[in-house]
């Protein structure tokens, strides 16, 4: 598959993109700049881009509780996210959902999940609304290893291959869950094997390769376009940092050594070497790409630290639509 | 003609459905044997026909899918009515219901919305025994996000039903097993009866019932049987539990002074409690009793006939219960 130089340079900004947010956000939270937990991508900024880069702007996507990457592949915008991480009325969720919720439907984002498993059932429903509408819609369910242990995995699987939905699932498999390493909690070691199970065709991918990722991503969502049903695909890959947050608890429950091999092979400067190599880039634009990308984080963390907390008369606003049939309040007194 | 004709309340339910199916391209019908079966109570019957396999679909046994799906294509834009066989089932998709349909546009910070429906039957009096038998809706009503609808006669199902489809957020329609063979004359219009406005099923001036689904009914048999002996029992149904129509059930207890408040389901943590608390706090000063919680009793539901029917309160339950509020007095100083 010939890659184009455009798309190339595609695929590395949305990486790049990923990973300065992500190091920014961890940098906030190891100041305690941040409320509540943070999941952060990096080290997996392949799988996220090289999947988004093959999408349409109104195609869907679910996300993980390490949701982050996934919407900045799908472009999202810089300072709603941040504002988001930091609590703030500017936020994506108006300061509602935080790190764990982080979303954009008008991006087709369906929020990061803070419960494993939970976003497969729901690309599930937006395959079926994509192919109900007939606009050739693709959605896209995004989970790691660990939550094909999950139930609701069995089930959005079996259902979208039944119904013959347009949908891929993208699993990331980084091989723990939290900090559990994959061979204590499933016997088989390739996640693809379950692909089979439901009827489905699935391939493994290095997902520290971008390119690798975005071919089979784009031979996924063209299967799903063409009415071809669901596919599958493993992409192995890895966390930097821990389950959550930075290293700041200490934990040991892998090595280092395994940590520093998998970051030998990272994805984005691995890339970068390949695309000066190939001639597509040159070290200095490369460069120019980070200094202008470092920032918009910049911009992005000002405008959040600017921005006002959302107020308490806030609390009950959101809970339910209005709706045109009822225009009764909502909840009982209190 | 048309305003004698009759329907069951499962008849009802359909037609609601399939009014709102002919009115609206983006309202979808899946659950489990709801296509060419009609659901096993019959309740979806001929909407696959009528509708196409693409609009009425059966699903796998897979009721976190199910829900997902109601999810994922209600947030993309459609009105999805997505069936959970029994209510005791909901248990198996309590994380699509309470963590994801229930809370999506709130952590999304209102640039969301579900108009899903989740369609289901409770309730017992079948020896279908506890796992078939349960009444969960205060399981629901305690959730932030979700609307929770029980319907007590053929009526009522057919515009609160069509309420639901409309309503843009995820709505839970119960509907009572037994009352699926009720009859009652039902208009062929489509209308609506708005959420969480309820009921007075029956004007009274001594004692107020408040019941709802198959207790309503047993409420009403209870009523004419008590005014037999002078005691004009007011009934509210409350239709719609979340959310609750509170200021119609304070305003009848201002007017009768006592309150009995009757479910099917256990007593312990159930909607008795939430609206006995609701009155001591809006009408404390008007009563003349403590409010009156007829529930269950603490136990699942059992199976054996010679157990259900003395587990599920019914029209002699509530008479005693009325009987006993009529006898307590407090004096007004």
């Amino acid at each position: 598959m010939e890659i184009s130089t455009t798309k190339q340079f595609d695929l590395h900004r949305r990486m790049v993109r990923i990973r300065l947010f992500e190091e920014a956000a961890g940098r906030l939270a190891e100041a305690n700049r941040l409320p509540g937990f943070l999941h952060l991508y990096v080290g997996e900024e392949a799988v996220a881009s090289g999947v988004c880069g093959a999408l349409n702007d109104d195609d869907h996507i679910t996300s993980t509780h390490r949701g982050h990457g996934h919407l900045v592949a799908k472009g999202g915008d810089f300072n709603r996210m941040m504002a988001e991480l930091m609590g703030k009325a500017t936020g994506y969720c108006k300061g509602k959902g935080g790190s764990m919720h982080i979303s954009d439907t008008s991006l087709g984002m369906l929020g990061a999940n803070g419960i494993v498993g939970a976003g497969s059932p729901i690309a599930v429903g937006a395959a079926f609304a994509n192919r109900y509408r007939g606009r050739g819609q693709v959605a896209v369910a995004f989970f790691g290893d660990g939550s094909t242990n999950i139930g609701a995995f069995h089930e959005a699987a079996n259902m979208a291959c039944a119904l013959h939905l347009p949908i891929v699932f993208a699993c990331e498999n980084n091989e723990y869950g939290e900090f559990t390493p994959r061979h204590k909690t499933m016997a088989i070691t390739d996640i693809v094997d379950r692909a089979a199970g439901y009827g489905m065709p699935g391939v493994i991918v290095d997902g520290m390769d971008v390119i690798a990722v975005h071919e089979a991503a784009v031979e996924a969502v063209e299967r799903a376009r063409q009415g071809g049903g669901p596919s599958l695909i493993e992409a192995k890959t890895y966390r930097y940092y821990n389950h959550h947050g930075i290293q700041n608890l200490g934990l040991k429950y892998r090595p280092d050594e395994e940590v520093a091999t998998w970051k030998q092979r990272d994805p984005i400067f691995t890339f970068e070497d390949r695309m000066i190599e190939n001639g597509v880039a040159t070290r200095e634009k490369v460069d120019e790409i980070w200094a202008e990308l470092r920032q918009d984080i910049e911009t992005a963390i000002q405008f959040a630290d600017d921005s006002p907390y959302p107020t308490p008369d806030q609390i009950m606003v959101d809970v339910y639509t209005k709706s045109s049939t009822s225009n009764t309040t909502v909840g009982t007194k209190s | 003609m048309s305003d004698e004709r009759k329907l069951s309340y499962g008849q009802a339910f359909n037609e609601a459905v399939s009014q709102m199916m002919e009115a609206d391209p983006d309202v979808f019908c899946a659950g489990e044997d709801i296509g060419a079966f009609g659901g096993v109570f019959g309740t979806f019957l001929g909407l696959q026909a009528k509708f196409g396999e693409h609009r009425v679909v059966d699903t796998p046994i897979s009721e976190q899918a199910i829900v997902g799906l109601g999810v994922g294509a209600s947030v993309t834009g459609l009105r999805p009515i997505v069936d959970l066989m029994f209510m005791d089932f909901i248990c198996v998709a309590l994380d699509q219901i309470v963590n994801q349909a229930a809370k999506l546009k709130y952590m999304f910070g209102g640039e969301a919305s579900l108009p899903m429906t989740i369609t289901t039957a409770g309730g017992g009096g079948l020896s279908a025994a506890a796992q078939h038998s349960q009444s969960l809706e205060a399981l629901l009503c305690h959730i932030p996000g979700l609307k929770v609808v029980m319907p007590s006669n053929p009526y009522d199902m057919k515009g609160l039903m069509i309420s639901c489809i409309k309503d843009n957020n995820p709505t839970v329609m119960i509907k009572h097993k037994r009352l699926l063979g009720m009859s009652a004359v039902v208009p062929t219009e489509a209308y609506e009866i708005p959420l969480g406005k309820g009921n007075i099923l029956r004007p009274g001036t001594d004692v107020t019932i408040v019941a709802y689904a198959r207790m309503a009914n047993e409420a009403l048999i209870a009523a004419a049987e008590l005014a037999k002996e002078g005691i004009e029992c007011e009934i509210i149904d409350p239709r719609t539990l979340q959310p609750l129509d509170a200021d119609l059930i304070v305003d009848s207890a201002k007017k009768t002074n006592r309150v009995v408040v009757v479910h099917e389901a256990v007593r312990f943590g159930g909607l008795g409690g939430e609206i006995a608390s609701q009155i001591q706090e809006l009408a404390f000063d008007y009563l003349d009793a403590p409010v009156t919680r007829i529930g269950a009793p603490f136990s699942p539901v059992p199976f054996s006939p010679a157990l259900e029917q003395h587990y599920i309160p019914d029209a002699k339950t509530i008479l005693a219960g009325v009987r006993e509020i009529m006898q307590r007095n407090v004096i007004r100083g």
